[in-house]
């Protein structure tokens, strides 16, 4: 389940003056975080001399590089660092039972937007940061989100305008595809989704074992592989009513397309597939195509694990009939609504996102960074090798990105129950008949959670 | 000293040796109700609330139950567990068993041979979960492989519906069937060799002596290792979550993944408290199944 925490690409020494444009392309920044990003004046770093914080990390290699420069922090500031570093899984079920407990063991915590966002807003968790962002003797003036990608931005402020954490690292899906696959039947690169079920048509050749299609079939990991199809189409999760709209015509459409690339244009067994599968299918040169998250580059550029170097096409996800959307998952920082010490935490969030250690995750191929400058920064290192075009798909990916999963608490059900639906699908079932059958089972428990 | 001296003393002298045992069972007592009573009762308590955590918990008596029993998930669930649970204690008993009389015999390297069948027993579940995760690959998989070389067509495996629980069943065989050797072995070393001379001068087949001397013999030796790999395969999880995670789809989601799912995944205490006391149930009437089973077979001519 850890499905988001995946490696991702050097990118070499090549000229990225593409990064800077598609930066200031990515519009304006939620009205809360303007002011903030205006503060100026001289700040002090050793306000809070000689206290200690707890920080709760996600083991991943973004929280390997963080807790690797703590010394850092502790430099700069004076401010002790204790860090806990737990998996993914554990990471969550600690933060609900620690809050529950309403004496949590940690000032900071790491969150995923996708899982914990609702969960923790609708429980006041977390501390507005507000405040803080609008005191000039506790906001650094570098932080400036103008420098922020907008989708990781909306992730982090509140539908009331609360802003609860600060974005840290994206990943919006993307089509990766195989060029030499793609040029052999001269088939280009689809633009709409009708040209990307032509092309799955074409390109899948069961006799020679390659897919014209792969991504993920498993259920609950297989949701946001329908959500890319369900945004496209012009489909949201919940109405103002609260009602689920995942029954409507563009969901069923969705699930119709989404059945056809997998259950028919997949490869064998595909219901079972995670990225995992995917990705090793796709490395040896099987699969036309594979929709999953930016963070793939690595392995697929690694002569030791893959047999496509060089060939891999990073493709912004084709244009539905209503938009052009990549789903977005996001991971951030925040700060435990019950910490005594949310001045240092607040420094430590600062720190954590700046542009030394977001260039650092980018050189270290640990993730796709929210700020825009990492990627013109990390050009200057010399070990930067992920290939142009995926530094274009990436930024050309946030610019249109929404949040792949929709903003509730119980969200592990749903994609647990829309999951088992669309695994059912792949084995022939009838996308209207599943997608009617998931919402009746999942609107109670939606229902039970925001009234709670 | 005095309960030496008198003849009468002895029976106040044990009656007070009996009080004073008394206090040393409190450490005991106040383990085993720390540890096993109260969080037994504790887990019932839980199961009469509609509680997810983060959330208040209200007072709802029956209805978790009432809403299990409506459940068609959960039904499923016990099928599946029942299903996995026969297959994975009676081929790995008939395989142990087999394995047993084979090394049971006299032969060159029979011990290097009987370290190297143990081995998978010593292996941890979640690294050999991984290791057959990636050879039931359909794709990439050595197994699909070794089928196309006899000229077998490749399989699905873990990745279809149908197969995934006999896949999983196969590996719990791999795992166990060695322990299940390990225990039969130890019956047929304690075995007396005067019933086989005189069922041989009697003139019995080599299968008359198995069926008839044998297997009544090594009886309770198999009731014990079935008992310990119903108690292994009714509360397997870790193997089934590495590989399958309960799918494809629900297909192979037994009790225990339906459980960890609404405990740890959906944070529903109270249904997963529920899903507990009916789990506990379950295990409660097999157990009572085995130790009847066990006792007639002590007596009865198999």
């Amino acid at each position: 389940m850890t499905d988001f925490d995946r490696h991702t690409s050097r990118i070499s020494r090549r000229k990225l003056l593409q990064a800077g444009a598609a930066a200031a392309a990515l519009g304006t920044i939620p009205g809360p975080l303007q002011r903030a990003a205006q503060a100026q004046g001289a700040f002090d770093w050793k306000k809070f001399k000689g206290e200690k914080i707890e920080v709760l990390l996600v083991k991943s290699p973004r929280g390997d590089i963080l807790t690797k420069y703590h010394k850092e922090f502790e430099d700069l500031t004076g401010i002790a660092v204790g860090s806990e570093m737990i998996p993914e899984q554990q990471q969550r079920q600690k933060a609900v039972i620690e809050f529950n407990s309403g004496n949590p063991s940690f000032d900071v915590i790491a969150i995923s937007y996708h899982v914990q966002k609702r969960q923790f807003a609708k429980n006041n968790w977390l501390a507005d940061l507000r405040p803080m962002m609008n005191d000039k003797a506790l906001t650094d003036p570098n932080l400036d989100f103008n420098d922020f990608a907008k989708g990781g931005l909306n992730y982090a402020v509140e539908p009331d305008g609360r802003v609860n954490s600060v974005p840290f690292n994206l990943d919006p899906w993307v089509v990766y595809y195989n060029k030499e696959i793609f040029g052999a039947k001269s088939v280009a690169y689809p633009k709409t989704f009708a040209e990307m079920l032509d092309a799955a048509a074409k390109l899948n050749d069961p006799s020679k074992g390659v897919a014209g299609f792969v991504g993920r079939g498993l259920k609950n990991a297989n949701v946001p592989v329908w959500t890319s199809f369900l945004l496209g189409y012009g489909g949201g999760f919940i109405d103002a009513n609260g009602k689920l709209m995942t029954d409507r015509p563009e969901a069923i459409e969705a699930g119709k397309m989404y059945q056809a690339l997998l259950g028919k244009y997949g490869p064998q067994g595909v219901a079972g597939f995670n990225w995992n599968e995917s990705q090793s299918l796709f490395l040896q040169g099987k699969a036309a195509m594979w929709l999953d998250g930016i963070g793939f580059a690595q392995p697929l550029e690694d002569p030791a694990k893959s047999r496509i170097v060089g060939k891999v096409g990073y493709g912004v996800m084709p244009a539905g009939p209503k938009q052009r959307v990549s789903a977005l998952f996001a991971d951030g920082e925040g700060i435990s609504t019950y910490s005594k010490k949310k001045g240092p935490a607040w420094f430590y969030l600062q720190w954590a996102s700046n542009k030394e250690n977001q260039t650092r995750i980018l050189q270290a191929a640990a993730g796709a960074p929210v700020r825009n400058s990492a990627y013109a920064m990390a050009q200057k290192s010399s070990d930067f090798k992920a290939p142009k075009e995926w530094v274009e798909c990436m930024l050309a990916s946030a610019a249109i990105a929404q949040p792949g999963l929709p903003i509730i608490a119980p969200v592990t059900e749903f994609r647990d129950v829309f999951g088992i639906a669309l695994t059912n699908m792949i084995n022939g079932a009838d996308p209207a008949a599943e997608l009617k059958k998931a919402t009746a089972d999942f609107q109670p428990v939606l229902d039970k959670s925001e009234k709670a | 000293m005095s309960a030496r001296s008198t003849p009468a003393a002895p029976s106040a002298f044990f009656a007070r040796r009996r009080r004073n045992y008394r206090r040393f069972i409190i450490p005991a007592l106040v383990v085993v109700g720390a540890v096993i009573i109260f969080p037994w009762l504790f887990t019932v308590w839980m199961s009469a609330f509609d509680w997810k955590i983060g959330s208040v918990a209200h007072f709802v008596g029956f209805d978790n139950y009432v809403n299990l029993a409506t459940n068609q998930r959960f039904i499923e669930s016990i099928g599946h567990t029942f299903y996995f649970t026969v297959l994975a204690v009676v081929v790995p008993l008939v395989l142990g068993t087999i394995a047993a009389l084979i090394f049971h015999r006299e032969f060159r390297w029979r011990g290097v041979l009987r370290a190297v069948f143990t081995m998978p027993m010593m292996a941890t579940p979640v690294a050999i979960a991984l290791v057959w995760t990636m050879m039931f690959h359909p794709q990439q998989g050595v197994l699909n492989y070794l089928l196309s070389l006899v000229g077998l067509p490749p399989s699905l495996w873990v990745y279809s519906p149908t197969l995934v629980i006999p896949s999983l069943v196969l590996v719990e065989i791999w795992h166990w069937t060695p322990l299940v050797m390990l225990i039969v072995l130890g019956g047929l070393a304690a075995l007396p060799t005067e019933p086989y001379e005189s069922a041989r001068l009697d003139g019995a087949t080599e299968w008359q002596l198995f069926r008839f001397i044998t297997l009544p013999l090594i009886a309770p030796f198999l009731i014990v290792a079935a008992v310990i790999r119903t108690i292994d395969a009714v509360k397997a999880f870790d193997t089934i979550y590495v590989i399958s995670q309960g799918g494809p789809g629900t297909a192979s989601e037994t009790i225990n993944l339906y459980l960890y799912l609404q405990a740890f995944a959906f944070y529903n205490v109270g249904n997963a408290s529920a899903v507990v006391v009916v789990f506990f149930g379950i295990i409660l009437a097999l157990a009572l199944l085995l130790l009847h089973v066990r006792q007639r077979a002590q007596w009865a001519v198999l």
